[in-house]
């Protein structure tokens, strides 16, 4: 079981969160000018890295609210949680 | 011949102590300190198994987790526990054992026929039976023949606890090792926890070390979260969970001694040489009188010495080595060494009458009663293994060793391949210190020697056995070879070589080389199956011990009027909340009562409990803007005291969910949610909010805080009236879709003039806590007019005549808005979730599956929900029937469903198929009743 460092309220067993798939995708808009491949690209076309993946996770039984984690997903570690309005901590766009 | 027990040592067993014990109905005596095995061998029981396939006989092997062959049932009725190591079980007073394999007993086991059928049963015996000609007709045979033990008929009567734990340093493993590490790390100021196994450590608990005794490490999961149970038997408590989260993990599993591979390696009589030791000097039992040793390893001769000690008669020491460095030691001690030899098979017919061995000198038969057999030492690395570290072949020890850590995690000792004790003892003291100190995961190198000699030809391998327990031979392994089964973990699905209950603890690594030689191949490139959690079998109940079981297993959630409607005489039904689902009178079928509720509804009044709708409050000056962004209505332009049907929808466009928003001030909504979306939600708003539209507003899931009760039917109002609810006096003053904040009586309530039944009707909200109060206020006021209670099942008539949604029942994870007919895809004006998707043109293709009412040919037969409409082309299923009623109003069956281009098809007659039966309906609009709503607006 992981554990989770919550940027709100400290480390806590992995069953406390909800993953919530990528972070730092940007959301296109207006949606009238938004080409076809933008929005399949936001909506379906994530990296799935083998490595340093970022990601959201919501302290769900916990303070509910959401903040963004690097994860490695070939060893599983969580290299760094951040508030979901800070950039990545390892500088990665 | 058989083992005994000796007249003297045994420094683990108290001789004053006599326990009588029954092993198969026989009564037998072994003394306190014994093991289940050690005190059968002390009573000269040989055959403790049968085996799996060839169900030959099978003698004790090893001792704690090192045994695949004397596994017994414990205990009798509820209380039994299948597959258990004898080996593993201090024996006890009245203790009650049973060896489940053979029939009709173990010592007679008619199933060895089986061993004359041998090639039938072969490696992949299974995967070609389940093809050809026909599992079904060879199951009830082999499921009967290849079990192990049967599973208890009753429910656990035993107790069992969990516990969370967090320590600084967790080691695993009592022996020189882990005791150096435990005692190293908390003389550097760590919280020490040690768990071992066994009843005893091999040596004194260091001071300030808290040690767990008779305690498994079972799973080592992500970040040192290690999972173990403790036997505790006191009657009271069986045994306790512990969850350890640990810092530093030290791990100091040890070693599992290897068996060797020679024809008829199975036969009771053949044990592994640190078993033989163990159970002379710890037990003071002779396995057998004649000994002779096989081996590739110096632990061997100390096992000999021990024996020879002890009194045995050491037959020789068949040594595979040319040179094995204790042959000197051994000769002196008058003990013959057989060097560069080995032991071509074991002859006997049910245990070990003598041996065959080949050498430089050539072959010679040796007669002995017992072969110690040690083909060197596999590091345990299940644990290292299941904490994500790597392994690594180690060409002097014949076996994996690990290699590099993933977790904070120090190896010492035998488990990582240091043989000898002073410098297992100063790695475990290195291992402690590290650990104490949070430093990076260390693995020492064990010491670089000659290579593991290679297994010796058979002219027999379909008698020589690689895994015991699930009866894997030589022969199985060349034929997956010869099939190119290249991958280990291939082979050991096709084999089933170390899928047995010890997980391969002994046939793990000779398996690895076995399969190398047959290939000319080097083991490393080969690698070894991945070690998964449970290290050894465990009680479901233990791991179930912190999860609320029975009654509480999934508690009821209770609507807060609950007893009101028990007095009411409703039938409950399970929708997330205990839910009514009618209310029957004597005698009443469901069917009837909720027609009956139903006609009331429609002609007169009822009441029902809205509670467990969700209820989500968002206030703040851009409340309206950011409900705007997640809806398809634009709540924003709801006028304060009005209310609007609103949608959700995802990104893709789908439907999220349906409800009504109501605007209580210019800032403040009340959005509400289906039953069972209300925590979705919740979250899907707070994410947005979060996410990405962090507008000025808070919001607040307030659906546990109010209890609503609903009144429906032409005569609400006066029902509500003569409740005391303080209203307007007129219906267009408080129209359809209107909110307000009033009083009914000297209590305070909101209530919504909203409707899902098609019917005048009224949600009155208030505090939870006050719910059955106001259903009785309503009550009181409704009898009068004869108003009845109704529930679900007579809700579900109601808005199916009206061609109310449920999103999610006549939905599905297609459905866009415009199918159930709201409006052209993405024609709102602004951004809001799911436009994008709505504005692709998959959104307006025809073809989609839209809304309709089906109406059966057969008036009074309802179709099934499901049954799919067929017939078209390309595709057979054009839709399908997604809930379907009788109506009592109109007498006839009606029904709504999800058909391609539904909307341009009323009139049509169409085929429904539903598991062999057709039927047949005509579509229709999906409003069955009052189309234009004019029962609303009364």
């Amino acid at each position: 079981m992981l554990r989770i460092d919550c940027p709100w309220c400290g480390p806590r067993d992995e069953d406390e969160f909800v993953n919530g798939g990528d972070a730092h995708i940007d959301r296109p808009e207006p949606p009238e000018q938004v080409s076809p491949e933008e929005w399949a690209a936001y909506l379906f076309f994530h990296t799935n890295p083998k490595g340093v993946l970022a990601e959201r996770w919501v302290h769900s039984f916990g303070c509910r609210r959401w903040f963004h984690a690097l994860r490695d997903t070939v060893s599983h570690r969580i290299l760094a949680t951040y508030r979901p309005d800070a950039p990545r901590p390892d500088g990665m766009a | 011949m058989s083992g005994f027990r000796l007249s003297t040592g045994g420094d683990g067993i108290d001789r004053n102590q006599p326990l009588a014990f029954r092993y198969n109905g026989r009564t037998m005596q072994g003394f306190a300190g014994d093991t289940l095995a050690s005190a059968l061998l002390a009573n000269g029981v040989s055959i403790v198994g049968r085996g799996f396939k060839y169900h030959r006989p099978r003698g004790v092997i090893g001792t704690g987790f090192a045994e695949t062959n004397a596994l017994v049932q414990l205990g009798e009725g509820a209380a039994l526990t299948p597959n258990v190591p004898a080996t593993l079980v201090p024996l006890r007073e009245g203790l009650v054992a049973s060896s489940p394999t053979g029939w009709p007993s173990t010592r007679f086991d008619l199933g060895r026929l089986n061993d004359r059928l041998a090639a039938l049963l072969s490696a992949g015996f299974y995967y070609k039976t389940f093809i050809w000609p026909n599992w079904h007709w060879f199951e009830p045979f082999i499921r009967r023949a290849a079990g192990f033990g049967s599973a208890p008929e009753l429910p656990d009567p035993d107790r069992y606890e969990a516990r969370e734990r967090h320590v600084d340093v967790l080691v695993i493993g009592g022996g020189p090792a882990g005791l150096a590490a435990a005692e190293a790390a908390h003389a550097a100021g760590a919280k020490v926890l040690l768990v071992e196994a066994d009843t005893r450590l091999s040596g004194p608990v260091p001071a300030g070390v808290e040690a767990l005794t008779r305690t498994t490490a079972l799973g080592y999961y992500d970040a040192n979260f290690v999972t173990t149970v403790e036997e505790i038997d006191t009657g009271a408590l069986r045994q306790r969970l512990w969850k350890l989260r640990a810092t530093q993990v030290v791990i100091a599993t040890g070693a599992f001694e290897r068996p060797m591979l020679f024809a008829n390696n199975d036969l009771p009589g053949v044990m592994l040489a640190g078993a033989v030791r163990t159970y002379v000097e710890r037990y003071g039992v002779a396995p057998g009188k004649a000994v002779l040793f096989a081996t590739a390893d110096d632990g061997a001769y100390t096992a000999a010495f021990a024996a020879r000690e002890a009194g045995l008669a050491v037959r020789g020491i068949v040594d595979l080595r040319i040179a094995p460095p204790l042959a000197e030691q051994a000769r002196e001690r008058g003990i013959t060494v057989h060097a560069g030899s080995h032991v071509r098979a074991a002859k006997g017919w049910s245990h070990v009458r003598g041996a065959v061995i080949d050498g430089p000198g050539g072959t010679q038969r040796i007669a002995c009663d017992l072969i110690a057999v040690s083909g060197g030492w596999s590091p345990a690395v299940q644990l290292f293994s299941q904490s994500s570290g790597s392994t690594r072949h180690d060409p002097a020890l014949g076996g994996f060793v690990p290699d590099k850590a993933a977790q904070p995690a120090h190896v010492c000792g035998l488990a990582a391949g240091l043989r000898d004790q002073d410098e297992a003892i100063a790695s475990g003291r290195a291992a402690g210190l590290a650990a104490a100190r949070g430093e990076a995961p260390t693995v020492p190198l064990p010491l670089a020697g000659p290579p593991a000699p290679p297994i010796p030809p058979s002219d027999n391998p379909k008698r020589v056995f690689v895994d015991l327990q699930t009866d894997v031979t030589l022969a199985d392994l060349e034929q997956a070879t010869h099939e190119n089964y290249r991958s280990v973990e291939h082979v050991k699905r096709y084999t089933v070589w170390g899928m047995g209950v010890d997980q391969g603890r002994l046939s793990s690594t000779n398996g690895v080389a076995a399969l190398a030689q047959l290939r000319g191949d080097d083991p490393a490139a080969l690698g070894t199956t991945k070690y998964r959690p449970p290290f050894a079998p465990v009680a479901i109940a233990a791991l179930a011990a912190d999860r609320p079981n029975g009654a509480l297993f999934r508690p009821w959630q209770h609507l807060p009027a609950h007893d009101w409607h028990v007095d009411r005489g409703a039938a409950f039904e399970d929708f997330g909340h205990l839910r009514p689902s009618h209310y029957p009178l004597a005698g009443e079928s469901m069917e009837a009562a909720a027609r009956r509720e139903a006609l009331a509804v429609r002609g007169n009044v009822g009441i029902m409990d809205s509670s467990s709708f969700g209820k989500i409050e968002l206030k703040g000056p851009e409340a309206g803007r950011f409900l705007d962004l997640l809806s398809l209505g634009r709540p924003s332009t709801i006028p304060v005291g009005r209310a609007r049907y609103n949608l959700l929808c995802d990104e893709l466009g789908v439907l999220l969910d349906d409800g009504v928003v109501a605007r209580l001030a210019e800032d403040h909504f009340l959005l509400n949610a289906s039953s069972g979306h209300a925590a979705r939600v919740r979250g899907w708003i707070e994410d947005w909010h979060q996410c990405q539209w962090p507008l000025d507003l808070v919001t607040r899931d307030v659906s546990e805080e109010w209890a609503v009760l609903t009144v429906a039917g032409p005569k609400a109002r006066d029902v509500v009236r003569a409740a005391g609810c303080a209203l307007p006096a007129t219906s267009a003053d408080f129209p359809h879709l209107s909110v307000t904040e009033t009083t009914l009586g000297p209590h305070r309530v909101r209530v919504q003039r909203v409707s899902f039944t098609g019917e005048l009707s009224y949600e009155i909200a208030i505090a939870a806590p006050q719910a059955g109060m106001l259903a009785d206020r309503l009550w009181e006021a409704g009898r009068s007019f004869g108003m009845v209670p109704f529930g679900l099942e007579a809700l579900d008539i109601l808005r199916i005549e009206k061609g109310f949604i449920h999103v999610g029942t006549d939905t599905d994870g297609a459905t866009i808005p415009a199918d159930i007919g709201w409006g052209k895809p993405g024609q709102r004006e602004g951004d809001y979730l799911g436009k994008r998707s709505l504005l692709h043109p998959s959104a307006s293709r025809t073809g989609r599956r839209q809304l309709v009412g089906l109406e059966p040919l057969e008036r009074h037969a309802p179709l099934p929900v499901g049954g799919h409409v067929i017939g078209g082309s390309p595709h057979p299923s054009q839709g399908f029937v997604t809930s379907s009623c009788f109506s009592p109003t109109l007498d006839r069956a009606i029904a709504l469903g999800l058909l391609a281009d539904g909307r341009q098809r009323h009139g049509e007659t169409v085929d429904i198929w539903s598991e062999g039966r057709t039927f047949r309906a005509r579509v229709v609009a999906p409003r069955f009743l009052d189309p234009e709503g004019a029962r609303l607006h009364v």
